[in-house]
């Protein structure tokens, strides 16, 4: 892999914000603040090339070669209280998708088959507004059953936790939590009202406080200005998560925003290398609809541009690239999959 | 897919509308359904329009309809 290039951007101003990037991100290791990254977002077409470059460079130097797989499941599917308006699985829309339990056996083999494909996180995933005890009981339970029988870390998204809930997954071994902002906080009201941008925060600090790894993503276009594209990622960078997982916006027929039409990819991507540039050391992991917005090209254009991470297969409700395209694209880019580090 | 196919079939899987509005190309109507289709699950039995009981796994999908059975890919 290259590692030394330096893109022609063709373009005085914005030749200056990639070297100053350049000196501050990869030379000092130090992320860009919330007016860079705007100047990043803003970056003509021309740049793109030499951002997402820049952008790979500064994952190589900082995380190194690896891309982390993980593989995620819905335990609980439909029917949540809450009314996140871009999500099929809130009981408040009209939305096609009903409510299901997995049961436990099916639980294992999904582990077992998404460890088959190399992958080293195995996420169990609930639509609720927060785990009961009938659910936290059901976790304990899994977490017992694939640790017998896979070799896999396994992480949970439970939706917002009580003190002694962390405590309790933190005790059963949980390697990892996720826990999104979704978008910045100026924005949040516009997406979210059942519950505050300080309770999402409040269970994300709980989680690091507690020794999990913090998995704390984004998903963009859902109508957020530019502006506050850089402010969701300088939030991010400020809660220093073990991980990023960044969605794209897949429009759910039946949720409010269901119009809101696809990205264009070159935003995406732009994204991409903003937040790479914004978070130097973090797992930045591709996750929902990126398929939609930047289709095969954009995988690795991507995977070239910053990210180091992704969610193989399916998602909770929807189809992603099958797990072997994938794979095989990182064996084409001679990139190495991370290997399994138990801390259990 | 095994589902019920959609010669046969009366109902979109994708947004459970009839295939057949009656009038007009159905192509036109479900195009953007079909390329959907290649992308999530079906939501609905395409031969009662029931709202299917879909679990998607990291490699694959099932879906279950009450009246007709399951579906799989
Ligand atoms: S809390 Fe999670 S599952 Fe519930 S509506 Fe929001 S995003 Fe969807
Ligand atoms: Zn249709
Ligand atoms: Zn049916």
């Amino acid at each position: 892999m290259t590692t030394q290039a330096t893109v022609a951007t063709s373009d005085e101003a914005s030749d200056k914000i990639l070297v100053d990037a350049r000196q501050q991100v990869l030379e000092k290791g130090i992320g860009l603040t919330q007016e860079q990254l705007e100047d990043v977002l803003r970056l003509p077409d021309t740049a793109l090339p030499a951002a997402l470059q820049l952008a790979h460079e500064v994952r190589l130097k900082h995380c190194g070669e690896d891309v982390e797989v993980e593989g995620i499941i819905s335990i609980k599917t439909g029917g949540c209280p809450e009314d996140c308006h871009f999500c099929s699985q809130s009981g408040l829309f009209d939305s096609p998708v009903r409510g299901v339990w997995l049961d436990i056996p099916e639980l294992v083999k999904a582990a077992k088959e998404t460890a088959a494909t190399g992958a080293t996180e195995f996420c169990i995933v609930a639509a609720v507004r927060g785990p009961d005890i009938k659910l936290m009981n059901q976790i304990k339970f899994a977490i017992d059953r694939i640790n017998e029988e896979v070799d896999i870390n396994i992480a949970c998204s439970l939706g917002m936790l009580t003190q002694r809930q962390v405590d309790q997954l933190a005790s059963w071994g949980v390697h990892r939590y996720n826990h999104n902002l979704e978008t910045a906080r100026s924005y949040f009201p516009k997406v979210v009202t059942t519950h505050s941008y300080e309770e999402r925060l409040e269970t994300c600090n709980m989680v690091k406080e507690a020794g999990m790894e913090l998995c704390c993503g984004a998903l963009i276009g859902m109508g957020e200005s530019l502006e506050q594209r850089a402010e969701l990622a300088a939030q991010l960078a400020a809660l220093e998560p073990h991980e990023v997982p960044l969605n794209f916006l897949n429009p759910r027929p039946g949720t409010p925003l269901e119009n809101q039409g696809i990205m264009d990819g070159k935003d995406a991507l732009r994204a991409i290398a903003a937040f790479r540039l914004a978070m130097p050391r973090t797992v930045l992991r591709y996750a929902g609809g990126r398929e939609l917005t930047l289709g095969d090209l954009g995988t690795r254009e991507g995977l070239l541009g910053g990210i180091n991470a992704v969610i193989v297969g399916n998602y909770l409700t929807k189809l992603g690239r099958p797990a072997t395209a994938d794979l095989n694209l990182l064996v084409d880019l001679n990139m190495p999959i991370t290997e399994l580090q138990k801390t259990l | 897919m095994n589902r019920v196919s959609t010669a046969t079939a009366g109902f979109c899987g994708h947004c459970g509308e009839p295939f057949d509005g009656g009038s007009g190309p159905t192509s036109d109507v479900h195009g953007r359904c079909g390329e959907r289709l290649a992308m999530e699950p079906p939501r609905y039995c395409t031969a009662c329009r029931r709202r299917l009981k879909v679990q998607v796994t990291p490699t694959g999908w099932a879906a279950e309809c009450s009246r007709h059975g399951v579906l799989a890919p």
